[in-house]
């Protein structure tokens, strides 16, 4: 097995049997952020070299220095720490309308998934609707609730809900039978089923539906702040486009994504916390 | 009523379409027996069990539980024990073993709390140490070998008390010495809880070690044009004594038919 002088043989392996080791797939997870930064700088430095005024590509420095005005100096015109307003006002949009799409998501997928009478009457509607492109319905919406927070959230609802339904329902069909009618043998009412078979098996799945819906969820926010608001993350991007203040979108855009992370981090973590007998085989992205 | 027959069928048939699964089923058990149930792969073994579990109703005949017919959906009174998927993956060894008792006291949302769990869960105390799982009291069934998760399996089947055990191959995915110590716990239980076992199984020496009668399914008729026109039905049933070491001479052959199928299908 082993060469007599002490070496371990050295085995090709095939490249999906190679498993990066710690320090390597942290350099590999880093490589590509660290490249698009590095090639920024470099359009930037480049950029402004011609035009030391050039608004497209800010230096870091810039931006840095107007994320810092934008969370810890006061606005000039208001008083407000605009980041943080911002911050404070999109999340609370982004919460009721994921809050609002999750509870419409468990309560009718478990009903569509699990009584078949439910399933006839809402399954083809809740399909259909689901192939009304969103923004569309946004005139209505704010025809109908107008300009107000209730419209922004509506949009969140209607661009999250009918595909978190779906999935939710498909997961609580894909519930082995055999758990079913388990449950029956021991009997079991419906709501007990519910309850004790239905509902715990349903929770994690309903986590990365959530996760999965917070993609539109974001995509529907900042549409929404863009065109009718006055306070958001999306509202602050779209005001400030007019002056091609790309030291503020830039920092602004990366923040979003840091806070979608987050958010999604958060879920996964919630998840295995409260259901470690979800997570005790595999791997998870 | 305990003068008649446990369980019986009266010409019972199963179609699916144009395809005939079971037909021309005809079969009483006494109260107590232990039914093992053998035969080829997709000659109906199961479709019979899940007909006696009521998750599928006959397409023809009828099948009786104490002279009268079987619920339409699956009851109390008959336990079920899958091969896989059989215990609650959500819930702990104990929680799955306390969740008839909750269903019982609970009756809205099934679900205890605080000190009437704790009784609940000192309940079953002996129950676990019985089917040896007492130090796993607090893991999840993922965390269990399959061994141990049949054995919670057939534990839980049995906390309502049924009156009939129906078994699906809830052995076939155990290896050979874990089967022995599965046989022992089975054979114990029912002799201390005097009920009536349906068990389908795919090894036919298992069939006749645990039966007191055995049931073996197969095709009589066939039709070459329309080979899905007629179905299986019982064509042997023979009644056994513990002292049998082996299938009688005229089902060698099936005996080797048996597992050839449980190695294609495994």
């Amino acid at each position: 097995m082993f060469p007599p002088d002490g070496r371990t043989e050295v085995f090709f392996v095939r490249i999906i049997n190679r498993k990066p080791s710690r320090v390597t797939s942290i350099t590999l997870t880093a490589l590509p952020f660290v490249a698009t930064i590095g090639a920024y700088a470099l359009a930037s430095h480049y950029r402004r070299l011609d035009n030391p005024a050039d608004k497209l590509l800010p230096s870091l420095q810039q931006m840095g220095e107007t994320f810092w005005r934008m969370a810890f100096v006061p606005d000039k015109r208001s008083g407000d720490l605009l980041l943080w307003l911002d911050t404070y006002d999109s999340l609370c949009r982004l919460g009721m309308g994921m809050g609002a799409a999750t509870i419409l998501a468990l309560s009718l997928g478990i009903l569509i998934g699990f009584i078949p009478h439910a399933r006839s009457t809402l399954a083809p509607y809740i399909a259909t609707f689901s192939l009304i492109p969103p923004i569309t319905i946004l005139p209505i919406l704010f025809i109908i609730f107008g300009l107000g927070e209730t419209s922004k959230i509506m949009l969140i609802v209607v661009g999250t809900a009918p595909v978190m339904i779906r999935s939710v329902s498909q997961e609580v069909m894909n519930i082995p039978r055999e758990l079913i009618i388990k449950a029956e043998t021991l009997g079991a009412s419906v709501l007990q089923m519910i309850f004790r078979v239905v509902l715990p098996q349903t929770l994690p799945k309903l986590v990365n539906a959530m996760r999965l819906g917070l993609v539109p969820a974001w995509i529907f926010l900042i549409s929404a702040e863009a065109i009718a608001s006055t306070s958001g993350l999306g509202y602050r991007i779209f005001l400030v486009r007019r002056y091609l203040a790309m030291d503020v979108i830039l920092p602004y855009v990366v923040w979003i994504t840091l806070l979608a992370f987050i958010i999604d981090r958060l879920l996964l973590l919630l998840s295995k916390r409260a259901f470690p007998w979800h997570h005790l085989g595999g791997e998870s992205l | 009523m305990s003068a008649g027959p446990k369980i019986s069928a009266r010409n019972v048939a199963k179609t699916y379409g144009d395809m005939t699964v079971l037909e021309r089923l005809n079969l009483d058990v006494e109260e107590g027996a232990f039914c093992t149930i053998v035969g080829a792969s997709g000659c109906g073994k199961s479709t019979f069990l899940r007909m006696l579990l009521s998750q599928e109703t006959p397409s023809r005949g009828r099948i009786e539980l104490d002279g009268a017919p079987l619920p339409g959906e699956p009851t109390s009174d008959r336990g079920i024990v899958f091969q896989k998927y059989s215990v609650f993956p959500h819930l702990t060894v104990e929680d799955n073993l306390i969740l008839a008792r909750e269903f019982e006291r609970s009756r809205l949302f099934g679900r205890s709390f605080g000190s009437s769990r704790k009784a609940a869960r000192a309940e079953i105390d002996d129950t676990l140490e019985k089917i040896g799982l007492g130090s796993a009291r607090l893991k999840y069934p993922a965390q269990l070998s399959g061994g141990m998760q049949q054995r919670l399996a057939i534990a839980q089947a049995l906390l309502k008390r049924p009156k009939v055990l129906l078994l699906d191959e809830p052995f076939g995915a155990l290896d050979p010495g874990i089967r022995a110590d599965m046989h022992d716990l089975l054979l114990g239980l029912w002799e201390e809880l005097q009920m009536t076992v349906f068990m389908v199984t795919h090894d036919i020496r298992e069939a006749f070690k645990l039966g007191t009668r055995i049931l073996v399914f197969d095709k009589i008729r066939h039709d070459p044009q329309a080979p899905d026109a007629y179905g299986a039905t019982i064509t042997y049933d023979l009644p056994l004594t513990r002292k049998d070491a082996g299938p009688p001479p005229e089902l060698a052959g099936l005996a080797m038919n048996a597992d050839t199928s449980t190695g294609a299908s495994a």
